[in-house]
């Protein structure tokens, strides 16, 4: 996704308020950015906190500043910055975060970004963005820069089915329309789970569903999703995060307050590190049951 | 000059009084800097960035005294329903653009809005003060280090030196040496000047700009103006007496 990225804002970088600033990282990736964008592209240094500050007076001035790093060195190190400086002023200032849940895989758990969604939510005026396909990614950053308010956009690798035609980016579209469980995925792993959810007979495929949008709203929650709730009586959330600030249970605590609860709610987050053993991506959504084949058990078996 | 300095002396005692407010230690050994540069230096292009949040008094006061903030505000501070917190708050008043209260956050946001001056091609400076003991903070030595990498010389720091901070003396708590010395050796031209004598402070902000970006280091006085407050940690933090605060402005009144 980074690539597409990239590309994206290639695009943008000759615009007036155009700025982008990196804590250091982007090499073999943001050159023909760093490139084009010229003096508007600042290699901040390794200096998270002072680079969220610089971002929020650049905005403070009319610019609309891009702020990119590997996701935990922006959200967990200039924590405050972004809760000060950006978001009680409700600054433009978009912050993207490379390698969203645990994306940087073997390279370890510092790298890994399992709370940040949930940590940034308690923010004022910030909006999340989770591309789930790198066709998303133009269309993400189009809102983002129109909507001009503090946002955190969260960068995976990009996992859709060679086959699959990605409809237009929306915080909510169903990708399969099965008649199953209501499934809903956050981030990347949506494409995996819908290439094996596509292999189960049609009659026990799942109503499956994207959210790339966060916080849940529940004014927001499309009728389409609360009927295929209703009409299958199980919800299935999974997401590459914590239990702790999860989509999953701000949908929950959406639909309690609604009064429309599922007769059965199943949610398969990220527990973190369970055996103490480190190793790819993959190997660390197996050890939550996050990964395709998981999700495929889970479907069969709760036909 | 010196009436502007006791009117708003005696307007900053005051206010703190009728909030029954401390911090009023570190707000006396700033208000000189801050009535000089206000009055005497800064421009219509100018910014100001108050990294010192709990200064936020002396600040209020100081626009007060330009006739931005009113008798009426004033009287709000610190009470329910207001926009003037014990520190800065956010878009609380139009002439303090950001919100700071946590220390190592404005000297960050100062080379943010001269960077974005000096990108979208705007004149002006950017002046910001800082405490002492608030270099502290790593995020200021990374701010630091941005600003003289950049040469942004827009950025102008002004270091309010009482050499007291939260919980003892900046010597004690971890002392840095010289101060003026290690701006120097990240590059800074340093101006070294007494923090209450508003002449040296308009001399040393006015004269030449240098081709690199400035610090005035003003060594000041915690409690200045005051003699049973100056130099003493409680007045971090304590409110005023009605007997101490007769004997406050009894004292400032002959200044």
């Amino acid at each position: 996704m980074r690539a597409i990225f990239s590309r994206t804002l290639l695009a943008r970088a000759r615009e007036s308020d155009f700025v982008f600033l990196t804590g250091d990282l982007g090499f073999m990736a943001l050159e023909p950015l760093r490139d084009a964008a010229r003096e508007r592209f600042i290699n901040a240094g390794i200096a998270e906190q002072n680079m969220v500050s610089v971002a929020a007076g650049l905005a403070r001035a009319g610019l609309r500043p891009w702020v990119y790093s590997i996701a935990p060195f922006l959200y967990a190190r200039a924590f405050e910055q972004i809760r000060n400086d950006v978001c009680m002023h409700d600054l433009p200032v978009f912050l993207v975060g490379n390698g969203g849940g645990y994306a940087y895989g073997v390279m370890g758990p510092t790298h890994h970004a399992i709370e940040d969604y949930g940590v940034l939510l308690g923010l004022p005026n910030l909006t999340v963005c989770v591309p789930a396909f790198a066709a998303d990614v133009p269309q993400a950053v189009s809102r983002l820069t129109a909507a001009a308010r503090p946002a955190y956009l969260r960068l995976g690798r990009d996992e859709t089915p060679g086959d699959f035609v990605v409809p237009a980016y929306g915080p909510w579209r169903r990708i399969l329309s099965g008649r199953g469980a209501a499934v809903l995925v956050v981030g990347p792993m949506a494409g995996g789970i819908l290439a094996a959810a596509q292999t189960l007979p049609e009659s026990q495929q799942p109503a499956l569903w994207v959210v790339s949008e966060l916080p849940i709203v529940a004014a927001e929650i499309p009728a389409a999703f609360a009927a295929d709730i209703g009409r299958s009586g199980h919800l299935i959330v999974v997401e590459e995060h914590v239990a702790q600030g999860s989509a999953g249970a701000s949908l929950a605590h959406a639909l309690l307050c609604a009064g429309t609860t599922p007769r059965r709610f199943t949610h398969r987050f990220a527990r973190g590190y369970p055996s103490g053993h480190y190793g790819s991506q993959l190997y660390h959504r197996q050890e939550c049951g996050l990964d395709p084949a998981s999700i495929l058990k889970l479907l069969t078996n709760t036909q | 000059m010196r009436d502007i300095l006791r009117r708003a002396r005696l307007r900053l005692l005051k206010m703190h009084f009728e909030s029954g407010v401390g911090h009023i230690g570190g707000n006396l050994s700033a208000l000189d800097m801050l009535l000089t540069l206000h009055h005497r230096i800064m421009g219509r292009d100018d910014q100001f960035i108050l990294s010192k949040g709990h200064a936020a008094g002396a600040l209020y006061i100081t626009l007060w005294s330009l006739g931005r903030l009113t008798e009426e505000q004033l009287a709000t501070f610190h009470k329910d329903h207001t926009k003037l917190g014990g520190h800065p708050v956010p878009r609380g008043i139009p002439d303090i653009p950001f919100a700071i209260g946590s220390l190592g956050h404005g000297l960050g946001l100062a080379a943010g809005l001269a960077l974005g001056k000096r990108l979208r091609g705007q004149p002006g400076r950017v002046f910001c003060l800082l405490s002492d003991g608030e270099w502290n903070e790593g995020s200021n030595w990374e701010s630091l280090t941005f600003i003289a990498h950049r040469n942004l010389r827009e950025v102008v720091l002004l270091v309010d030196l009482n050499g007291l901070q939260g919980f003892g003396s900046t010597a004690e708590v971890a002392n840095l040496g010289s101060l003026g010395n290690k701006l120097k050796e990240f590059g800074l031209e340093v101006r070294e000047v007494n923090g209450h004598d508003t002449d040296a402070i308009e001399q040393a902000l006015k004269a030449p700009l240098a081709d690199r970006p400035v610090a005035l280091v003003a060594r000041t006085i915690k409690g200045r103006g005051v003699s049973f407050m100056e130099n003493k940690m409680e007045w971090h933090y304590l409110p005023m007496t009605a007997e101490q605060y007769q004997m406050a402005i009894e004292e400032v009144s002959r200044l």
